[in-house]
């Protein structure tokens, strides 16, 4: 039992990195329908993000400030993944809508360029260009109604824009000046070191747990409270599920149905950001960082039942415990007189990289009996 | 009474077949407009086109005066034309009072400024007050049919576009909607342009536009809708 036990705190453990990892591609693929590549790129920018706040935390001026840059870097993160979700949206997806593969295929250039990226600009670039294009953005959100309704608008935008793009070359040489490791591109990998309050183990029910995997089981439970919360009590929210609906429909409504694709998009790539964080916590980031839990996010939403986001939880969780229990060897230990032929073949994927082989083997097999996953959508339309 | 809508020469394509032929039709506020004609004459198209769900190759649709040739749907529904579609186009995985909610978008402020349904709407249709909580898409045809219209009216719209709301639609609910329909014109004073097969509702109508062939081909009051027409335009 306490076996079992150990094994369910582990597994929702992995499960809650495969949850946060796989929330954002929940709403992008589950509710939108687009097949998003680039998600785990999206991840690694967050990652990223995490490593610049840390070395911005360790200046002077902000040195006093250091232990609380891993919550500060959680909605920086969020800001800069979104941002750049919002840019790929209004550039190349929003023409794609309705075609899976060409929009699979272009995901899949921009992830290449976004590693490539991040290989070949300094991170205080990359940070100008973030500060740049936040700006240029947002700007003219504020503007008097006078002005947006005027025909001089694009003038007003145009010297927002270049405004923001002043402020982001400042911005880039500002850090550049101020942290040297920043100014240099570099292809290796880098390493994001917890404050000294995530550090160590804490006991649980007589359990163990690394506090870093605490504080990430604390950031998918905020993260999912907080999106459950924003689809299902907020205006946006229920314009989002309608949208994802029928498109048609919603537009006839009085719905501005590109600008739900535009904040659906933000707010899912904003959480593949918030993962990011989470990612950067457990080893060192890199321009692959993303690339290795795009396909076990893919799987923990097909899993879970497109579209539905209590599928997700519960695929990410039984998947992260399903790993514990096949990769550690956990079974052999919890049922030791098991045949012979069986714990040899147990024996065999008690690896990590195994157990995926066996549990994506799993999902195969559990898909072909329930193809629209744990928890399929139901009611009158369906069946029609 | 001052026209709401009025459609010039509208000429509509879908792709390189001329659907609509140079449609002339006005609806005035108050007034309840009739489109009839047998299956695949363009009727629903010509609602389409005036929602903006279609382009317009040709021909001026004026909203209050105004040309709303370019303008979006939901620019269109902002500016008071409501559309309750063939097929009813309820929201199926949202609860029925989420489904109202959003027939509140096209108000100043949308969704965010306005999220009490007004009570004259339970008062027309009071099945909806019971079902608030049950998911759009588990309700019958009737019952969606009935959400469908009381969404439309929730964006207080001049115009009211219904697109054969008694199709598939049991007897004793065609004679709710169609009291519904009649009381809101009276009460509200909108303009309603209705595609209609069943004949007791094209009666209600006052004026009629007959459609052949992507055409208007004949028009008049309701009340003189002879035997020939009715034979001729709808199929009963």
């Amino acid at each position: 039992m306490e076996l079992l036990l150990d094994s369910i705190f582990n597994g929702i453990a992995i499960g809650s990195v495969l949850l946060v990892a796989a929330l954002g591609l929940a709403i992008v693929f589950g509710l939108m329908g687009v097949i998003n590549l680039a998600h785990g790129e999206l991840m690694m920018l967050g990652a990223y993000t995490t490593y610049v706040t840390q070395l911005i935390f360790k200046l002077p001026i902000l040195k006093p400030f250091y232990n609380w840059y891993v919550i500060i870097s959680i909605f920086l993160a969020f800001i800069v993944s979104g941002v750049v979700g919002i840019i790929l949206e209004k550039t190349i997806i929003r023409k794609l809508y309705g075609s899976p593969l060409e929009t699979l295929l272009a995901t899949w250039g921009v992830s290449l360029i976004l590693q490539q990226f991040v290989r070949s600009v300094p991170l205080s670039y990359g940070s100008g260009l973030i500060i740049s294009l936040l700006i240029g953005m947002v700007l003219p959100l504020f503007f008097p109604t006078k002005i947006k309704e005027s025909i001089k608008f694009k003038y007003y935008k145009l010297a927002s824009w270049s405004f923001a793009t002043l402020i982001g070359i400042l911005s880039a040489e500002l850090i550049s000046s101020l942290i040297s490791k920043l100014g240099r591109a570099s292809s290796r990998n880098v390493d994001v070191t917890a404050p000294a309050w995530m550090r160590g183990q804490i006991e649980i029910l007589g359990n163990t747990f690394p506090k870093t995997r605490l504080m990430i089981i604390i950031i998918t439970l905020i993260s999912v409270i907080a999106i459950i919360c924003f689809l299902n009590q907020s205006a946006w929210g229920i314009r989002i599920r309608a949208v994802t609906q029928n498109r048609q429909m919603c537009d006839c409504l009085g719905i501005s149905t590109e600008k739900v694709d535009v904040i659906t998009f933000g707010i899912g790539s904003g959480l593949a950001g918030v993962a990011g964080v989470a990612v950067s916590l457990l080893g060192s980031v890199g321009p692959n960082v993303g690339g290795n839990y795009i396909v076990g996010c893919f799987m923990v939403v097909v899993l879970g039942g497109v579209g539905n986001l209590l599928g997700t939880i519960f695929a990410s969780f039984g998947i992260g415990i399903m790993t514990d229990l096949i990769g550690a060897g956990r079974l052999l230990n919890i049922w030791p007189n098991m045949p012979l032929s069986l714990s040899n073949t147990i024996n065999f994927f008690a690896t990590t990289s195994m157990a995926r082989v066996m549990i994506f083997a799993l999902i195969v097999i559990f898909l072909q009996f329930k193809p629209s996953g744990l928890f399929p959508q139901k009611g009158r339309m369906v069946e029609s | 009474m001052s026209k709401l809508i009025e459609i010039k020469s509208l000429n509509i394509f879908y792709g390189e077949s001329h659907i609509l032929r140079d449609i002339d039709l006005s609806v005035k506020a108050g007034e309840m407009v009739c489109v009839i004609g047998r299956n695949g004459v363009g009727k629903t198209t010509l609602l389409k086109s005036l929602i903006g769900l279609l382009k317009t190759k040709s021909g001026e649709i004026n909203f209050l005066g105004e040309n709303i040739n370019r303008q979006m749907p939901h620019q269109r529904a902002r500016k008071g034309i409501a559309y309750v579609p063939q097929g009813r186009e309820i929201i199926p995985y949202l609860t029925v009072e989420e489904n109202l909610m959003l027939g509140m978008e096209s108000l100043p402020g949308g969704l965010s400024k306005n999220k009490k349904i007004d009570d004259f709407i339970y008062e027309l249709f009071p099945i909806l007050k019971e079902f608030l909580s049950r998911k759009g898409g588990d309700l019958s045809g009737g019952q969606q049919q009935q959400l469908s219209i009381a969404r439309a009216l929730l964006g207080e719209p001049k115009l009211l576009l219904l697109d054969e709301p008694t199709e598939g639609i049991q007897p004793n609910i065609i004679l709710d909607i169609e009291s519904a329909v009649t009381k809101i014109i009276l009460e509200k004073g909108i303009g309603v342009l209705l595609v209609e097969q069943h004949l007791h509702f094209v009666r209600q109508a006052d004026r009629y536009y007959a459609m052949q062939r992507g055409g208007i081909v004949a028009s008049g009051d309701s009340s003189e809708l002879s035997k020939e027409v009715i034979s001729k335009f709808l199929s009963v």
